[in-house]
C-alpha cells in the first residue's frame, strides 16, 4: 500500500535570480496512513511552505509530492484530497457556522439530507452542534478554532493540514485542544499533519516528529528518540532544557571535559576532536561530593512542584541544570556548598562541534 | 503653529462656507416660493415641484439621466471590478493601467467631451444615447474602481485559499467566496458612478442628439431662457437624490462583512 503523503526531494525557493532564497532544501519524507505526524521548528524554518505545497497553493521548482500513491503536482488545490484547517482558521465571515462546514461537501454530489447530516456530524465531533446558526464573528477563538476543524474534517480527507491550530489560543484551552485533538484523530481514522514550533506539544500528540531547521529534516523520529537521542545539537537543544558541556574526545572514545570530567563513550570515538556532550537536566544525578563525574557549586535551587531544578557553577565557570523529584532528594548544601554530579554514559549524547 | 491661533481663521473659515452654501440654500428656499419671479418671496408652495413632475421634456429628460446612469454604473463597475481583480496581482505596468484607468478624475471633463465627440462623428455613429453611454461608463470607472480596490485591498487573501483548499475551482471561488465578500465595495461603487453620470454635464452636453437630453443638459437649456422656479426645483431634486446616493455608497463602503 502506497503512503498516505510521499514526499520526495521536494524543493521549493521564493523569489528569481539573485534574490532567489532557498526555503526548503531537498526535504524527503513518507508519511503513513492514519499517522499523526509533526513537523516541529522554529519560526521560518519552512514548515508552512512545506504545508502548502501539499495542500497545492505552491509549486515545488524540483521533486515530487504524491497523496495515497497519486502524483500531485500538476493538481490544483481544489482536486487534491488534502484539507487544511489555517492558522488563521480563514473561516468565511459571510456563512453561518453550518455554512462554512457545508461548504466543503457541496458540490461533491450529496444530496441535500446528507451534506445537512454530515455538518451535523462534524458539528457534534467538535462539540460545537448549538452553534449552527452562529456567525464566525460571533464566536471566541476557541470555538472559531473547533469549526475550522469540523469544516476541514466533514468531506473526510484523506490528509488533513494543520498548521499551528492552537498556537492562538491561551494555555489551558491549548491543552484540552491538545487532548481532543489526538482524540479526534484517532477516531477520524485520518492521517494529519501536524505543524508547531511548540515541542511540548509534538512531543505529546504524535506518533512521529520531523524536526526542522532552515529549510532542512534533521531528525525524523518517535517522540522518545528525538527527546532521548537527538541525533544533532540543534535538535538536543530545541526540544527541552538541556545542558552543553565542551570537550575533546581521542580516538579511544574517551572524553576530557573542559570542567574537568573525563568520560568514557564508545559511539563518541567515531568523532574525534572537539565536541560537547549533552545531557537533560534530569538524567544527571546529585550524588555526595567527590563521588560524581565533577563537583559545582550549588548557585540556587527552585522548589518546581514537580521537582527540585539545581543551578550548579561547575569549576570552568558555566552553569549546569539538574534536576531531581524533591522526594527523594537528600539534604542540601548551604548555598555555595559543593555537590557531586553524576553523567551517567547511557544519558549523555555526544555532538562533533 | 496652532492654527486656530491666527487672527481670523474662524470668521475665514464662515466665509468661506457661506460662499460654497449659501447659494444652494437659497436656490432650494426658493423652489418652494410661490411667487413666478425668482428673487421675491410671497409664500411657501410645492406647485413648481407639480409642475416638474408634469413637464414631458422634463420627463424624458429625467429618463434619459436614468437610464444612461444605469446603463454607465452598471458597465462600469462591471469593469471596474475585473480590472481590481487583475490589479491585486503584480504585473508589469500595473501602476500605468492604474493610471490610465483613473486618468478621468485628472483630466479636463472638456477635454474628454471635444475628443469622443470628435471620435464618435469620425466613425460615424450616431449622436444620441448610443454614443453617450461609452462615455459615461469610461468617465465613472475610477468612481466604481476605487471603492472596489479598497475592499480587495482589505481582504484576507486566505479566504480564496481556503474555498480552493475545499474543492471550489476559480469560478466557484470567485461566486462564493470573493463576490460575496467584496459585495460592499461593488454596491458603494455602483452608487457612486450613478451619481456621477447623473452629474456629468460636458459629456452628456456634447454627445447628445435629439431626444437624448439629460437633466443636467434641459437645465442648463431652461436657464437660458431664464431663471425659473421650476429650475430652482429640478435642481433641488438633483441634489437631494446625489447627496442622498452618496451617503448611501458611503454606508455600504463602510460595511462590515
Ligand atoms: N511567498 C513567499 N515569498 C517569499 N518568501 C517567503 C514566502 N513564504 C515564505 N517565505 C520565506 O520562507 C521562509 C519559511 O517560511 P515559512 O514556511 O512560513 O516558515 P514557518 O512556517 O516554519 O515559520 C521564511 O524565511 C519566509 O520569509
Ligand atoms: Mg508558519
Amino acid at each position: 500500500m502506497p503512503s498516505a503523503v510521499d514526499i520526495r526531494n521536494v524543493s521549493k525557493s521564493f523569489g528569481r535570480g539573485a534574490y532567489a532564497v532557498e526555503v526548503l532544501k531537498s526535504v524527503s519524507v513518507e508519511i503513513a496512513h492514519k499517522e499523526f505526524f509533526t513537523l516541529l521548528g522554529p519560526s521560518g524554518c519552512g514548515k508552512t511552505t512545506l504545508l502548502r505545497l501539499i495542500a497545492g497553493f505552491e509549486a515545488a521548482q524540483k521533486g515530487q509530492i504524491l497523496i495515497d500513491g497519486v502524483e500531485m503536482s500538476s493538481l490544483p488545490p481544489f482536486q487534491r484530497p488534502v484539507n487544511t484547517v489555517f492558522q488563521s482558521y480563514s473561516l468565511f465571515p459571510h456563512l453561518t457556522v453550518a455554512q462554512n462546514v457545508a461548504f466543503g461537501l457541496e458540490g461533491t454530489g450529496a444530496s441535500r439530507s446528507e451534506v445537512k447530516r454530515r455538518v451535523g456530524e462534524a458539528l457534534e465531533m467538535v462539540r460545537m452542534g448549538d452553534f449552527e446558526c452562529r456567525k464566525p464573528s460571533e464566536l471566541s477563538g476557541g470555538q472559531q478554532q473547533r469549526v475550522a476543524l469540523a469544516r476541514a474534517l466533514a468531506p473526510r480527507p484523506k490528509v488533513l493540514l494543520l498548521d499551528e491550530p492552537l498556537s492562538a489560543l491561551d494555555l489551558k484551552l491549548r491543552k484540552q485542544m491538545q487532548i481532543e485533538l489526538k482524540q479526534l484523530q484517532e477516531e477520524a481514522g485520518i492521517t494529519f499533519v501536524f505543524v508547531t514550533h511548540d515541542q511540548e506539544e509534538a512531543l505529546t500528540l504524535s506518533d512521529r516528529v520531523a524536526v526542522m531547521h532552515q529549510g532542512r529534516i534533521l531528525q525524523l523520529d518517535d517522540p522518545r528518540t528525538i527527546y532521548e537521542h537527538p541525533s544533532h545539537r540543534f535538535v538536543a537543544d530545541f526540544i527541552g532544557d538541556i545542558n552543553f558541556l565542551e570537550g575533546r574526545v581521542d580516538t579511544r572514545g574517551v572524553i576530557a571535559l573542559k570542567c574537568g570530567a573525563v568520560l568514557a563513550d564508545s559511539r563518541a570515538g567515531a568523532t574525534h576532536g572537539d565536541i560537547s556532550v549533552a545531557i537533560r537536566p534530569e538524567r544527571a544525578k546529585r550524588v555526595p561530593t567527590g563521588q560524581g563525574n565533577v563537583d559545582g557549586t550549588l548557585i540556587q535551587s527552585v522548589y518546581l512542584g514537580t521537582g527540585l531544578l539545581h543551578q550548579l557553577r561547575l569549576p570552568c565557570g558555566s552553569v549546569f541544570l539538574l534536576r531531581e523529584a524533591a522526594a527523594e532528594a537528600a539534604p542540601l548544601p548551604a548555598h555555595g556548598g559543593t555537590v557531586g554530579i553524576e553523567l551517567p554514559a547511557a544519558a549523555i549524547s555526544v555532538f562533533a562541534s | 503653529m496652532n492654527l486656530r491661533r491666527m487672527p481670523f481663521t474662524r470668521e475665514i473659515g464662515w466665509l468661506v462656507l457661506a460662499f460654497l452654501y449659501l447659494p444652494v440654500f437659497i436656490l432650494v428656499l426658493y423652489s418652494f416660493n410661490g411667487n413666478r419671479t425668482a428673487t421675491v418671496w410671497t409664500e411657501f408652495s410645492v406647485k413648481w415641484y407639480a409642475r416638474t413632475f408634469h413637464n414631458p421634456s422634463i420627463q424624458v429628460a429625467a429618463w434619459n439621466s436614468i437610464i444612461l446612469a444605469i446603463t454607465a454604473s452598471f458597465g462600469s463597475t462591471v469593469l471596474a471590478l475585473l480590472a481590481a481583480m487583475a490589479a491585486r496581482h503584480f504585473f508589469k505596468g500595473r501602476s500605468a493601467v492604474e493610471a490610465t484607468l483613473n486618468a478621468p478624475l485628472i483630466l479636463p471633463e472638456i477635454v474628454i467631451a471635444v475628443a469622443t465627440l470628435i471620435l464618435v462623428v469620425s466613425v460615424g455613429v450616431e449622436l444620441g444615447l448610443m454614443s453617450m453611454i461609452p462615455a459615461h461608463v469610461a468617465f465613472c470607472i475610477p468612481f466604481a474602481y476605487l471603492p472596489i480596490r479598497a475592499r480587495i485591498q482589505g481582504m484576507d487573501a486566505g479566504m480564496e485559499e481556503a474555498a480552493m483548499d475545499l474543492y471550489c475551482n476559480r469560478f466557484s471561488t470567485f461566486r462564493r467566496v470573493t463576490l460575496p465578500l467584496l459585495w460592499p465595495g461593488v454596491l458603494a461603487g455602483f452608487t457612486l458612478a450613478f451619481v456621477t453620470s447623473l452629474d456629468l454635464f460636458l459629456v452628456s452636453f456634447f454627445l447628445a442628439g435629439p431626444g437624448s437630453t439629460t437633466l443636467p443638459v434641459y437645465i442648463y437649456s431652461a436657464i437660458k431662457a431664464g431663471i425659473s422656479p421650476e429650475i430652482n426645483a429640478i435642481s433641488t431634486i438633483m441634489l437631494v437624490v446625489s447627496i442622498a446616493l452618496v451617503m448611501v455608497s458611503f454606508a455600504f463602503g463602510r460595511m462590515r462583512r
